[in-house]
Parts: structure tokens; sequence; C-alpha cells
């Protein structure tokens, strides 16, 4: 399935152009044929460039599927988009309870709940997105066995969905921290830290992007990767630190809990916010993590896709 | 002229074991991994997978305005070659250069979602088609008018019928405005008047020098639409070419039978001391041997027998059955010349001609026999020896009218209608009031 080179695709570009031209009447569109094909359609070696060109074409499709994603979601429910406010919102509220105040896990001073809400705020997003990709291309088998598209875009699409919900619960966590610092008085101070803010929310996208397409473009061939995968990610949230700060874990293991790429991220998330002192080294650790996931799911999907109408 | 599709030795290989078993399970490959060097070891040891070719060395190209239909058994490669063609799975050698986008209608309504509504699915689907979203703005209304559903258009398709369904996800599709067209039978898709407005849509395709490429193992429906057909078998082509020419070789393939059949002298040919036959053949109105016939033309029987001994009267006939078996008529000879006549030696041809407008498409075996009446003997009886194939292009008129989809029955006769028309009872109300006024 390779793609023509750019002479080719450039052309391929001007013809759609003048076909889109003659939409509407039917009779007045006659095309002329152009000297190079748009298309040359044969076996492809295992490593080939990204399409970028391809995927410029079909923007407009992963933004369709990552709506339809959000619509089917919430249609048939009473309560719709309210649910994605009240899931983080619970999922506070239980931690507290049992964790805040029945287990006492110590908050390094802060109140309890925003602790747990500024690690449940990547947390979910990352968690959601991972398991929501696992079996979007799997789901998606008709589209796949049938119509062309950069297949990249489904599991991008599952991502790109989850961001309305990330979006949401930050608007939510604006609204506890007002609470906190003006009703309940806490003090809460702003620093040049909540910069460093957009660039971890960036990060996490691209690491839960690049796991995703891995777990994706896996579980389309080893359908064991769905059935593991939640054990899995179980298992990180407990080694992350979602539900309790990092203070809680002793000085000298810190090091090795920081190569968990999550680690760092959810921990910055929590200390742009809440303030602290960043981990670099954490951070850096996040950082080649996200880079290596990237271009190893890169080189995977690009491997393992054109096989997946055969395989799915 | 240069063509819009050109594929070139075109091969598809599927593992037979990836076809049964859908997928592996991270188990299989670990163990592949353990032995490995085993099998390494055996050099001899045969592959685990057993291989197919599904398309094999394929080559054809197609211009543009051309319908090409593509027919074969299933698991001839059609889908295969779709889908190869639709850039959704690889060729593993070969090429196919496509000079035009290509649109396909492959089980049209893909990737609509049941609790999404019309004008949702509307816009997702044309954007997995391949339009973009100004594209789809641009003619919605059309598309939308082009179904007939505009009341239900806000309400989730689960609520549709099927054949609403159908309607909607054939509108999008057929709005795509490709340069290639790639259908796959849609067309027993909703009723009469619907079939009608797809195959003027496809029409006003062909005459934009768009091309379409019909799909389908039903070759009357093949047959109807297309002028070219390209027979695939086993991965092969069979044949390409004018539609009766490959519609007679798929017949020939399929139904291991031919148009004629001639025995030699002193063969093993049918027959007693009385009488023998020397062959039987299908004729059109040309006098040519065929086994293709369109439906509106006559079709001549013609059996060749031997009388070996004279005074006995003989009387040939034919037996015709369907594809599966069904006893469809019995012809028996009606030549006034020879009614009861007992025959000299020498040699005769016998035809029998069954009228145009008559049989319906489809094909249809053939014996012959030739039998004394009283008392009933047979002479011999070659059952099905030949057969022939009666097929129906969609232009001109024929007993089907404006009806496209599929017509059972054995006959189809093209019947003279008449109307009584008597007007309701208001009306003759109104008509009665009106005289007294």
């Amino acid at each position: 399935m390779a793609l023509p080179d750019t002479d080719n695709a450039l052309s391929s570009t001007k013809t759609n152009r003048i076909t889109s031209t003659a939409i509407g009447g039917s009779s007045d569109g006659k095309f002329s044929i152009p000297d190079k094909p748009l298309v040359v359609i044969k076996a492809s070696r295992s490593w080939t460039a990204v399409g970028w060109i391809d995927l410029w074409h079909y923007r407009e499709l992963l933004y369709f599927l990552a709506w339809r994603d959000v619509k089917v979601r919430y249609k048939q429910t009473l309560l719709g988009v309210v649910w994605v406010v009240m899931q983080p919102l619970l999922m506070t509220l239980i931690f507290t309870v049992f964790l805040g105040m029945l287990a006492r896990v110590p908050a390094g001073g802060r109140p309890y709940p925003l602790v747990v809400y500024t690690g449940l705020l990547p947390w979910t997003f990352f968690s959601s997105a991972i398991l929501g990709c696992t079996y979007s291309l799997v789901g998606n088998a008709n589209l796949i066995t049938k119509v062309y598209f950069p297949r990249v875009l489904i599991p991008a699409a599952s991502i790109l969905a989850r961001l309305l919900d990330f979006g949401i619960s930050f608007v939510l966590l604006a609204g506890l921290m007002l609470y906190y610092r003006f009703i309940r008085h806490y003090p809460l101070q702003f620093t040049w830290q909540l910069a460093v803010l957009p660039i971890l929310v960036v990060l996490v996208i691209l690491f839960a992007l690049g796991l995703g397409m891995i777990v994706s473009a896996l579980n389309v061939k080893y359908r064991d990767i769905g059935v593991v995968l939640p054990v899995i990610v179980q298992l990180w949230m407990f080694t992350s630190p979602v539900v309790y700060p990092l203070e809680v874990v002793p000085e000298r293991w810190r090091t090795l809990y920081f190569l968990n790429p999550l680690a760092g991220l959810i921990e910055g998330f929590r200390r742009t916010l809440l303030g602290g002192e960043l981990n670099r080294f954490s951070l850096a650790v996040s950082t080649v993590a996200t880079v290596i996931f990237l271009a190893s799911a890169t080189f995977i999907f690009r491997r393992t896709e054109k096989s997946f109408a055969d395989v799915i | 002229m240069k063509p819009v599709i050109r594929v070139q030795n075109l091969s598809k290989q599927y593992r037979i074991g990836t076809l049964r078993a859908g997928y592996q399970t991270l188990r299989d490959v670990l163990i592949d991994v353990i032995r490995l060097p085993v099998r390494r070891a055996r050099a001899t040891a045969p592959s685990q997978y057993t291989t197919i070719w599904a398309l094999k060395d394929v080559n054809f190209e197609i211009y543009p305005g051309e319908v090409v239909g593509i027919i074969g058994e299933n698991g001839a490669g059609k889908s295969t070659l779709l889908k190869v063609l639709s850039q959704v799975t690889e060729p593993t050698t070969g090429q196919v250069e496509l000079y035009g986008r290509i649109g396909s209608l492959l089980e049209v309504g893909t990737g609509f979602h049941p609790e999404l509504t019309g004008r949702e699915n509307v816009y997702l689907n044309g954007a997995i088609l391949g339009m973009r979203r100004a594209e789809i703005e641009h003619k919605f209304d059309e598309i939308v008018a082009f179904s007939e559903i505009e009341a239900f258009i806000d309400t989730p398709v689960k609520f549709y019928s099927s054949g609403m369904y159908l309607r909607l996800a054939f509108s999008v599709a057929a709005h795509l405005n490709p340069e290639i067209l790639m259908i796959d039978e849609v067309l027993a898709v909703g009723d009469a008047a619907f079939q009608r407005k797809c195959l003027n849509k496809m029409k006003e395709i062909r005459e934009d020098g768009r091309t379409i490429l019909f799909v389908s193992h039903n070759m009357q429906a093949v047959t109807r639409l297309c002028k070219r057909l390209i027979y695939l078998s086993h991965g092969v082509i069979v044949d390409d070419g004018p539609s009766d020419q490959v519609a007679s070789t798929y017949l020939g393939s399929r139904l291991q039978s031919t148009s004629e059949k001639r025995w030699e002298i002193n063969s093993d040919a049918p027959g007693n001391d009385i009488t023998r036959l020397c062959s039987v053949r299908i004729r059109n109105e040309g006098g040519e041997t065929t086994d293709t016939i369109d439906i509106r033309r006559p079709v001549g029987i013609e059996m060749e027998f031997e009388v070996l001994e004279p005074g006995h009267v003989l009387v040939p006939n034919y037996h015709f059955t369907s594809e599966d078996g069904v006893y469809v008529f019995v012809a028996t000879d009606q030549d006034p010349e020879w009614h009861r006549r007992p025959r000299p030696t020498g040699r005769y041809i016998s035809t029998a001609w069954i009228p145009g407008n008559f049989l319906s498409e489809g094909a249809l075996r053939v014996g012959a026999a030739v039998s004394t009446m009283s008392p009933v003997f047979v002479h011999f009886f070659a059952e099905s020896v030949i057969a022939f194939q009666v097929v129906e292009s969609h232009e001109g008129h024929s007993a089907r009218g404006d009806y496209a989809g599929p017509m059972p029955g054995f006959v189809r006769p093209l019947l003279s209608w008449t109307t009584q028309f008597q007007p309701s009872a208001d009306r003759m109300s109104e008509v009665l009031v009106g005289e007294r006024a």
C-alpha cells in the first residue's frame, strides 16, 4: 500500500479538487485521466515511511470517529454528559472516604480530596484511553475489512474522544480549587510551575497515544492483550502516585519508583497544581519513555497494519 | 484510450491457518519461538501452514465509462480482488495502478452506527468513504432526497426498517462521485421505484465517463448491467470479454456442458438398432450455435438422428430441466408432416423453436429423446446433454418492465394486459351530481 512519490501524491490532490468542483450537477463531471497513477497498490516492505499526506487527507475522519465515540458513549443514558462530571467526583469521594478518612493515607498537610483528584485527573484519562484503545481496532473490524483509510486514525480517535472528559475534569478541578481556596481558606499558591502543566498534558496524551497504538495493533493478532491489560492497568495504578502522594514512597526507593514513566507525570500534575518541587529525573524518564513508545508504536503499527484486514 | 485501472500480475496469497484461526494467541507465538530452533534443525520439515492463492497472476485493464462485471463462484477470488483494489488488503505480488478516485459500495452502510441518527450517519459514513465535510454538507439535501426518508432523518437508524437503512446507505455512496465505483450486490435494495433510481444513477455515472465495477455471483444481474465480464475461478481469470461470451464460458464450466454435442458414427452414441442420435445443439435465429440467448429472442433446439430401420413412427422430444434438476417442461415433435407417419431410413434434423419472451432468465439443461408412442417405447434418451442460458440486458423492453430485481419462476411470458376502470363511489356520486346539474 505504498503511497506514490510526492509528485504523484500532488497530482492526486489536484484531481480530487477537480472532482469536488464538479459536485452538484452530476453530468458535467467528465474527468480526464492523469498521466501518472493516483495510487499504486503493491506489496510494501515491512518498514515504510509514515503516510503523512494520507493522514492529512483523512484528518476529518479522525474528527468524525472521535465525535462518534463521544456521541455513542452517552446515547441512551439518562444523565448524558453529566456522567463526565460525576465519574471523577464519585471516584474522588470513594477514595477520600476509604483511603483518606478510614486508612488515613498521609496527604502532606494538603486536603486529601485535592491530592487524590489531581492524581486521578491524568490517571483516569490515561487508563480509560488505553483500555478504550485495546478493542478499538477489533471493534471496528467491519470498517477495516471494507474501506481503506489510515488505520492509525481509529486508536487516535479513541484517545481524542477521551480528551473531552479530560478537559471537563480540568474545569471541575478549577471549581474544587476555588472551593478549597476561598471557602475552606486553604492556602493554595500558584507558581511559575503552572506553566509546566501544558507540557505535562501533552506528554501524557502522547504517552497514551503511543501505548494505545501498540496495544490496539497487538490486540488484533493476539487477543491476550485485551484480557491481560485491565490487570496490568490496575497494578500500574497502585505503582503510580494516584491515590497517594509521592511522600508515602520511602526516599531510597524513589529512583526505582521513578522508572515508571507515569509516576513522574502524575506527581508532576499534582505538584504544578498544589505546589512542591518538580523532580527533573522523573520528568526526563517520562519524556524519554514517551519518545520511545511513540517511535516503536509507529514502527509496530506500520509493520502490522497491512495485515489487519486479513487477521482481524 | 488510456485505462483507468491497470492490474498487472496481481497475486494474493493467504495462509489457510490464518484464515481459519482468525487470530493467534500469544501462547502460539511463544511455542513457535521455542520450536523455531528445532524446526531450523530439521530443515526438511514441512511448513506449518498451508497456503492458497486467492488471486494468481491476474491481469486486466479497465477503461473509463466501462461497466464491468466480475463473476465467479464463491471463493473464486472476487472479494479478494475488490479488497486489493480498495486497498483494504495488500497484494502479495504484482501491482495495481489506479488513475482515479475509487469508491466502494461493499456492503452498503459500512460504518453506520445504530445509535446515531440518519443525519449523523450521513456525515460519518461520508467521511469514512472519503468525502470531505464540505462536500457532504453541499450534497446533504440531495442525499436525503434521493433516499426518500426525509421524515426520519433525525431518528436513530436503529429504529429504521432494513429497507430505509439500505436506502440511506446507498444514497450516501451513490453521491460519492468517484471516478471508479465498485458495487457489491446492492441492487437488490428497496422497491422497484428505488431500484430504477439506482439504475439511472449508474447510467449517469457511466455517461460521466466514470467506471463501474460490479461484483456478483448472480449471473443474471451481472449480464443485465454489464457489457463486459471478467470471469474468475480459483483466483485465475478464466475469461474476459463481452458479456454473452463470458456468460457462456461461465455456464459451460459450471454446468460442465456445452451448446453442442456430437457423437461419432459407430461410437457409443445413444440409440438402438432402429434409430441413433448423431448430435444435439442450440441455435439462435441466425442459425449460429450458441448457449447464450437474449430473453426476447427465440431459441432453437436441434437434434440430428439417423433412422437405421424403416417403418417406425418416431417422435423426437426434448426435456428441459433447471440447473438444480427441476423438470421445467417437455416438448414433443409437432411437425404435421411426420405425424403418425413411419419414417424411412436416413438422416433427420428436428428443431423445436421456443419463442422469445417466454423463458425467464437462467440456465436450462436440455435432454433429447426419440420415442415411439403406441406402444410407448423409448429408443434413446440422452439426459441433459446440452445447456443454454437466457440472459437479459436492462436496455430495451421485456416482460420485467421497470423492475430491476430478481424475478422468480421458469417462464416469463410477455402477456397482453387489459385494464377495466370503475371510478370509486365518491367519484360516482360526483359524476351523477354533475349529470343531474
